[in-house]
């Protein structure tokens, strides 16, 4: 009650009373900068002229300050703040290792993309119904849930994130959109409602929602309780999140119908939260419970590859074909999971790290590619050569780093993923892995063929003009690309982070560590 | 109490789950209502349902004692029913104004992002 | 429902519903109540006025857009972390000073910036989607 000033009890008990280092604020900074220039965009709804004035520098702000803290988790290992001064585990800490920094990184660097991208793509009724504001709030879900190191807390920002991409699904509120939007929020509902089952037992059995905390505690409790029935349940909630084959059917329901930089946006971010999700809690947590299911994970992957890149090659809009891709590029990183070695492991995070910047610029480029007068059809699309020859070959090399051919970033992982997978005799995986290949190359090969090589039907060469691009579609094009390229010609340093942070899922003694200082130390 | 509420909770999910596998949206946005409570109840149950016993750790354990109901599963559903009740606010406009602009909700009509009738792609250059 | 009895009782049963929200609100911190449960006393008073005096004199009484109010609370939330970087403690953490206001102590926390940032955010979108239906019942 009011009127006591002075606190009765021994503060150090239940409080941490060391001065927290500048530097450590990196790890809560990006969410909160995003939250709090979210709520500023969302007061300027009306302004929309101003909010990309505002919300392309804050994004800038965001990659620096998520680079800045990749930096400080390279040199100094992983970083914990635990929220609110309370002690570990009965403080929601944020634990930053190198495996949410590097995700965090890369999606930081996707959402500029899509902020500079949705100056021209999104026009000014999107911006009214909230683009930017939304573009934040979903930034501020998707870096909670790789920094955090609290299992509800994850839970949480899960729920950040979706109900911002709701926003962002339906901006218009076009009949397609509304239908799209429909499936995705069920199905989505259906999956988050699993996870928090999960949890519910999970703090049943163990006591403790710190991730850390359950990582030691998971050994002493195998064999006495049921973690296989829990594990299952994550799995599954994850695997939906993640569209992973048999509950994959929400996201190509939906993912066509919004705005082309949303698109973009979910194709590249959301379900690599989900993929992250599984690393964490079936990589790290449960080790020897994801060994039991590895056949099990194994022949989803392969189902998610075979069967995504199939549906890809049966459809004639180009955006749905894209997002059929983008459920085979899920099996792919599923397959590292399945595996679980530390080669298996850094090929999925390399993985994810690529298809996040790879989808994201296919979308861009199609989206372009729309605009210019080509269209998402592939029956009437073509001419696209002719009429800007840049925009073909930036989406040529996309089309080749997708589909893992050199010199481009998809190329690596794969390699990693097919090496791991003969390592332990699965070659019917690693098989897998290059047929979908082959198919993927088909894929977007017939795409360019038509779409870009071939002139446009009913059109002779004369009528077409050449046509110059928006200047911020370029820059953002642009950038995702070459990021794709260097990680593509000079894949060491990736290599070596996705290798780092696997090892540190496979031995979280750093982690431990990080959030339990004084336990370790006794 | 918590056999009862067990018992209960089952009931929820199998309501839920039925309604869920309806095809007219309506009943599935019944459904999605029933599933958060099952699974709020759910996680309040496994916290145990007593009362008047303060929920403090004695100096000489590091468990509460079985007489005290847990708290934290309490604080979970808080955050839960506010995340499930922003949830059904949202698919309940989401869901009308679909019917507004559909004029159905039958899901198997509801095939304006994937048509029917969608041509193949192109087989040859 | 726009009744006489309804429409002259409204305004005080509005009036009132707010000012128990902001009661509510108050005493949140160590007793029953908060910024959540207090939000929606205050929205359900918005609702109640729009069903009796229609949706167009509930934005003209609040001034700002709905979704302007929840936003601003976002931020305030949000800020009352961010205190704590000037104490040199982990982000959220409870901050209190005990100015003497009229030779009475008062407590004053960033806890209760933060609730005050709730309990505009639940009114804000609360109020945004019932007004949004309301809106829609009458057309």
């Amino acid at each position: 009650m009011a009127g006591k000033s002075e606190p009765l009890a021994d503060l150090s008990v239940a409080y941490t009373m060391d001065k927290v280092p500048a530097a450590d604020w990196l790890v809560a900074a990006p969410v909160v900068w995003c939250i709090l220039l979210g709520a500023i965009l969302l007061m300027l709804r009306k302004r929309t002229d101003i909010q990309p004035l505002v919300a392309i520098p804050a994004l800038g702000i965001l990659v620096l300050m998520t680079f800045a803290l990749l930096a400080h988790v390279i040199q100094n290992g992983t970083v914990t703040m635990t929220m609110g001064r309370w002690l570990p585990p009965f403080g929601i800490s944020f634990t930053v290792d190198l495996l949410g920094a590097f995700f965090a990184a890369t999606s930081a660097l996707v959402a500029l993309g899509a902020g500079i991208y949705g100056r021209s793509d999104v026009d000014d009724t999107g911006r009214r119904y909230g683009f930017y504001p939304f573009l934040l709030l979903i930034m501020a879900g998707i870096l909670g849930a790789f920094m955090t190191g609290d299992i509800f807390n994850l839970y949480v920002w899960f729920e950040v994130l979706l109900i911002s991409s709701f926003g962002l699904l339906v901006l218009g509120s076009e009949r397609k959109q509304l239908d799209g939007a429909v499936k995705y929020a069920f199905l989505n509902l259906v999956a988050t409602t699993l996870f928090l089952v999960a949890t519910g037992y999970l703090y049943g059995l163990f006591g403790t929602l710190n991730m850390a905390d359950i990582t030691v505690k998971a050994s002493e409790l195998r064999g006495t309780a049921p973690l296989m029935t829990l594990v299952t349940l994550y799995l599954l909630a994850f695997a939906m999140k993640a569209a992973a084959f048999p509950v994959n059917f929400w996201l190509p329901a939906s993912y066509h119908t919004p705005r082309l930089v949303v698109s973009a946006l979910f194709a590249g971010l959301l379900t690599k939260v989900g993929i992250y999700a599984l690393l964490r809690i079936l990589g790290m947590l449960f080790p020897f419970e994801r060994e039991e299911l590895s056949f099990l994970i194994a022949i989803a992957a392969a189902l998610t590859m075979i069967l995504g890149v199939v549906g890809a090659l049966a459809q004639n809009d180009i955006r749905r074909s894209l997002g059929f891709l983008v459920i085979s590029g899920i099996g792919v990183m599923m397959a590292g999971l399945a595996l679980g070695s530390p080669a298996g492991l850094s090929g999925a995070i390399f993985y994810a790290a690529h298809s996040m910047v790879v989808m994201t610029a296919l979308y861009f480029a199609t989206g372009i590619g729309a605009r210019l007068g080509g269209s998402f059809e592939l029956t009437s699309a073509g001419g696209l050569y002719a009429r800007n020859a840049f925009l073909a070959a930036m989406t040529l090399i996309l089309f080749l780093s997708v589909a893992g051919l050199p010199p481009f970033s998809g190329l690596w992982p794969k390699i990693m993923l097919v090496k791991a997978s003969l390592d332990i005799g699965a070659w019917w995986l690693a098989g897998a892995i290059l047929v979908t290949g082959l198919l993927t190359t088909i894929t977007v090969g017939r795409i360019w063929v038509l779409a870009y090589w071939r002139p446009a039907p009913g059109e002779g060469p004369a009528t077409m003009v050449p046509a110059s691009l928006s200047a911020g579609a370029t820059i953002a094009l642009a950038g995702l690309v070459a990021v794709t390229i260097a990680a593509g010609v000079w894949p060491e340093p990736v290599m070596a982070l996705a290798q780092d942070a696997a090892r540190g899922l496979i031995d979280p003694s750093a982690y431990v560590l990080s959030v339990f200082p004084v336990e370790a130390s006794q | 109490m918590e056999p009862i509420f067990a018992i209960l909770v089952g009931a929820f999910f199998t309501v839920a789950i039925y309604l869920f596998l309806s095809k007219h949206i309506i009943r599935v946005l019944m459904g999605a209502a029933i599933l958060g409570n099952a699974v709020n109840l759910l996680i309040f149950t496994a916290g145990r349902v007593t009362r008047e016993v303060p929920p403090i750790i004695g100096g000489d354990s590091d468990a509460l004692s079985d007489f005290a109901a847990n708290p934290l599963p309490q604080a979970l559903v808080l955050t839960a029913i506010v995340i499930s009740f922003s949830f059904f606010a949202f698919l309940l406009v989401l869901g009308y104004r679909a019917f507004q602009e559909l004029h159905t909700d039958n899901s198997d009509e509801m095939r304006v992002a994937e048509p029917m009738a969608e041509p193949s792609p192109p087989t040859g250059y | 429902m726009r009744t006489v009895i309804f429409r002259s009782i409204a305004p005080y049963l509005t009036s009132l519903m707010v000012l128990f929200s902001v009661f509510v609100l108050l005493r949140g911190h160590n007793e029953p109540g908060g910024g959540f449960i207090g939000g929606l006393i205050a929205a359900s008073a918005l609702a109640i006025y729009g069903i009796a005096c229609g949706v167009a004199p509930v934005r003209r009484a609040i001034y700002f857009h709905p979704m302007a109010i929840a936003a601003f609370g976002l931020f305030m939330a949000a800020m009352a972390g961010v205190l704590s970087v000037f104490a040199g403690v982990p982000y959220m953490s409870g901050l209190w000073i005990y100015p003497q206001i009229f030779g009475a102590e008062v407590a004053l926390s960033s806890v209760l910036v933060f609730d005050v940032g709730v309990y505009l955010v639940v009114v804000g979108a609360i109020s945004s989607i019932a007004l949004a239906l309301e809106e829609r019942d009458r057309d």
